[in-house]
């Protein structure tokens, strides 16, 4: 715990790659594997569940430090991080105490749950009394499940290929999906023979890189040998079909199968050693839903989608590429070729070329279309259809590529529609969290409505640091009524917000929804009667047609 | 009763004495704690100061400034006051200024910290029935490191950064704990190698100097100096923090530290775009505050610079009479100001 406590420290004050880089080195070079291992899990992302409620952390923090409830939360406002804020007020423990091991402390916190509040406390004493501020900081985000460290996974993998020897690409695919934390885990990770027993395994994604402009994407590709695709609003997923079984990863490495029980049940029909790329959608009718209605269905837990609700949002896995067939892995394949295998898998009765549900597998299982374009200009017009078609934007592959790993520059692009935008007011601000602790950076705007500003998107991001800066000042300082921490200030500033989706909503006071807004830049120079009228806002949501079609 | 020490427009003003302390704009007369620029403004017509920090006010106001310098301790007449001025452990010559009338006591703290720092007086705890007192770091979440183990910490850091040849860069304010920290880190042994200033850290540093407290030998960063020769020499460089964006970092790119009581909070310090924050500050920490203010035995306590609320309702809650003093001094606010 000490060594993983002192990696963070030196990871967390560097800001060269080649220096954090080194610091996971000189970490993975020593230690029991068993410890080795559970970094390798917090590192990469993956967090154990929260064993202790924000709320008793906080109570046993007040009850040790002495300080009142109010005291604590002007302390945790400045910081903004929970673990944080204890590891600063609790006294500094005795650090030359001798330590548990990493795998020993996490051990002890599963064993945490059982225990009465009393027997908490007193393990949570032992423990705080023999740490420094660091080691407070990373045993509290353990505890809270709250673990976040300032490296990639990717990082992490190369840090472990340099150990072991093996390339980048091959650990990072052993690092794919869930894995048990054991020592023989960390020594098959860095093994030539590799990890064993692999069957539910995904591969890495391969992810596009944003196309900004026509002028960007001529430098880069031919349009003319590119498959154009649209680009879906829904979950990116692997589907993997291999020994019988079916599992659906998303794009987070979790596993979504029970949430999609049409879709799994569907993909059972799968040959064998098959292993998909695409997208779940909410889908009826030849219609893509909301995506709202899709995050209603992924709210659900797992196995426990009802009836009524596999009625209401049927979902589909819309497919747009083809990694393993017949247990072969094709990400080396040409995409043209993945693609025309794909088209024999899923659509086994059709004659012809193109996907049609006729000759379909399965209704849930369905094949994204593939378009080409001899020109750019047929590519922007495919383009300007997105919005109608509900969809994001346009994919662009290059036919000759393969299936990369992670983010990379060529092949693979997507051009995504112009977002909406709206001059807003700034009516309410809050102090941001991490890095931005202290600073008031998380705003709520508001347009106007029968001669009031009526609230209608929060954002947090957009401005740089500077401009952060004066919006803080001006906080500050026409501060009108402070409600707990949250501000209301001064009607003063305008900005321009941009957005991806808009709805109508009746879950909104203002009436709509807005997706994905964030600030694209200030509009000081223009007076707050000259933002735009919630009415504007409306009529976007009535032409883009879809609407919230929740019941609440 | 009415206090001793009002808030004006142009600052803390003694009616009974006809005097302010610290104005930020220009009166007739002005007696100041210490020679920061947030607390010495140009301007006004005469300047009352400690007599080791004159130089530095000197170097700060210009040569037209009229200046007086008066000792520790010594009592001066104002109108109907007594004044003297004590040792705040600041920086050098930085003083708490005592205001006593009709037998009642006042004491405007300025800046102060409570730890060792070997280039000034320490603080004294002055008696008084009213004490004035900033509250820059005025919640629990602060509690400083020893000095000490922070200047281990710089010299690992260091060497770090020459065994990875790079030029390791502390910016560190230029009055008071650029000088700190050089002298601290000297009190470890020699330097391992040399050690630039910038010119702004240097002009202070011969002030110090003159004024007997004993600096390493530095040697004055120059337009003539290369970064290809630092870096080879594996030299350290102390500069003010006003030059973290520029051309300055540019010039000499390697690894960068600030030193500062802020960076004990991590999104602060992730926010500066440095690799380092190292703990260290010239004001007290809140153990440092609140243990001053009981051991003054005040029983009013007017607060400000800083976290003024959460300390007035900490001390209320402690049976205190304890007030925001809502002070025009707003520089405190943010992290950004001059500490």
């Amino acid at each position: 715990m000490r060594r993983f406590a002192a990696l963070f420290e030196s990871l967390d004050s560097s800001n060269s790659q080649e220096a954090k880089l080194k610091s996971l080195l000189e970490y993975f070079r020593e230690g029991e594997a068993e410890d080795l291992v559970w970094a390798v899990y917090f590192l990469s992302g993956r967090k154990i569940k929260r064993v202790l409620s924000t709320t008793h952390l906080r109570s046993f923090c007040l009850s040790q430090c002495g300080h009142p409830d109010w005291l604590f939360q002007e302390c945790y406002d400045n910081v903004g991080d929970l673990a944080e804020t204890v590891a600063l007020l609790l006294p500094e423990g005795d650090s030359q105490a001798p330590a548990k091991s990493l795998s020993a402390v996490v051990e002890d916190l599963q064993r945490l749950k059982n225990l009465n509040p009393t027997e908490l406390n007193d393990c949570l004493r032992s423990y705080y009394g023999q740490m420094n501020t660091t080691e407070k900081l990373v045993f509290g985000k353990l505890l809270t499940g709250g673990f976040r460290v300032g490296v990639s996974a990717k990082l992490t993998a190369k840090a472990l290929a340099r150990l072991s020897g093996l390339s980048e690409n091959i650990v990072q695919e052993r690092l794919m999906g869930d894995f048990k934390p054991t020592a023989e885990f960390f020594q098959s990770l860095i093994s030539e023979e590799g990890t064993a027993g692999g069957a539910a395994i995904p591969y890495p994604f391969f992810l596009a890189h944003p196309l900004h402009s026509i002028e960007e994407g001529a430098a880069a590709l031919d349009i003319s040998s590119c498959s154009l695709e649209w680009k879906w609003d829904g979950i990116r997923s692997q589907l993997i079909k291999r020994g019988g079984q079916v599992y659906l990863w998303s794009r987070g490495e979790e596993l979504i199968t029970e949430r999609f029980p049409e879709v799994a049940m569907a993909a059972a029909r799968l040959p064998d050693g098959t292993v998909l790329d695409g997208e779940i959608l909410a889908f009826a009718e030849g219609d893509v839903l909301p995506f709202s209605l899709l995050q209603r269905r992924l709210g659900r837990s797992a196995g426990n989608v009802s009836k009524k609700m596999l009625a209401e949002i049927p979902c589909v896995f819309m497919a747009f590429d083809l990694l393993e067939a017949k247990g072969q892995d094709l990400r080396e394949r040409p995409l043209i070729e993945r693609r025309a295998n794909l088209l024999q898998i899923l659509t086994p009765g059709a004659c012809g070329e193109m996907p049609s549900c006729a000759g379909a597998l399965s209704e849930y299982l369905r094949v994204s279309t593939s378009m080409s374009a001899s020109t750019w200009q047929q590519a922007f017009d495919l383009r300007a259809m997105s919005r109608s078609l509900k969809v994001e934007g346009l994919m662009l592959k290059d036919l000759q590529s393969v299936y990369g790993i992670g983010r990379k520059r060529g092949s693979w692009w997507k051009w995504k529609v112009d977002p909406y935008s709206i001059d807003a007011v700034l009516v309410y601000a809050q102090r941001g969290h991490g890095r931005r602790a202290s600073l008031y950076t998380d705003y709520t705007f508001a347009l106007w409505h029968e001669g009031r500003l009526v609230p209608v998107a929060k954002a947090y991001s957009g401005l740089n640091d500077e401009e952060i800066r004066q919006v803080d000042a001006f906080v500050k300082c026409n501060t009108l009524e402070k409600f707990g921490p949250v501000r209301t200030v001064k009607p003063a500033l305008v900005f321009e917000l941009a957005f991806e989706g808009i709805q109508l909503s009746s879950r909104h006071k203002s009436g709509v929804a807005v997706r994905f807004p964030r600030i694209a830049r200030t509009r000081f120079e223009k007076s707050v009667e000259e933002a735009d009228q919630l009415s504007t806002l409306k009529a976007l949501a009535a032409a883009n047609g879809d609407s919230d079609r929740s019941a609440y | 009763m009415q206090d001793l020490v009002v808030v004006r427009e142009s600052g803390l003003y003694c009616p009974a004495g006809d005097f302010y302390i610290d104005p930020h704009r220009p009166v007739a007369r002005a007696l100041i704690t210490h020679g920061h620029s947030d607390h010495a403004r140009a301007g006004s017509q005469c300047y009352i100061a400690e007599r080791s920090g004159l130089s530095i006010l000197r170097h700060r106001l210009g040569d037209d400034a009229r200046l007086q310098g008066v000792a520790y301790g010594e009592k001066l007449l104002f109108g109907e006051t007594r004044v003297s001025f004590h040792p705040a452990g600041h920086v050098l010559g930085s003083a708490q200024i005592r205001i006593e009338h009709e037998g009642h006591v006042t004491v405007v703290s300025g800046d102060y910290k409570t730890v060792f720092d070997p280039t000034c007086v320490p603080l004294e705890v002055v008696a008084c029935d009213t004490f004035i007192t900033e509250s820059t770091f005025g919640l629990p979440i602060y509690r400083f490191p020893e000095t000490e183990k922070v200047a281990d910490e710089i010299l690992r850091w260091w060497e770090l950064c020459r065994s990875n040849g790079k030029i390791a860069t502390i910016f560190a304010y230029s009055l008071g704990k650029a000088q700190r920290i050089l002298k601290t880190l000297s009190l470890k042994g020699e330097f391992p190698a040399p050690v630039y200033t910038h010119q702004a850290v240097e002009a202070i540093n011969e002030l110090y100097r003159q004024e007997g407290v004993a600096l390493p030998q530095t040697r004055l960063l120059t337009a003539e100096h290369k970064a290809q020769t630092l870096r080879q020499e594996g030299a350290l460089i102390i500069a003010p923090p006003g030059l973290v964006e520029g051309s300055f970092g540019r010039r000499f790119e390697g690894e960068s530290a600030f030193l500062s009581g802020w960076m004990q909070v991590r999104g602060i310090r992730r926010r500066r775009a440095l690799d380092r924050g190292f703990v260290v500050s010239d004001h007290a920490d809140f153990q440092g505050l609140i243990g001053t203010i009981e051991a003054t035995g005040a029983r009013r306590v007017l607060v400000t610079h800083g976290s003024a609320q959460a300390l007035v309702r900490f001390l209320q809650e402690r049976g205190l009479e304890a007030f925001d003093l809502k002070d025009l001094y707003s520089h405190h606010e943010q992290y950004a100001g001059e500490e």
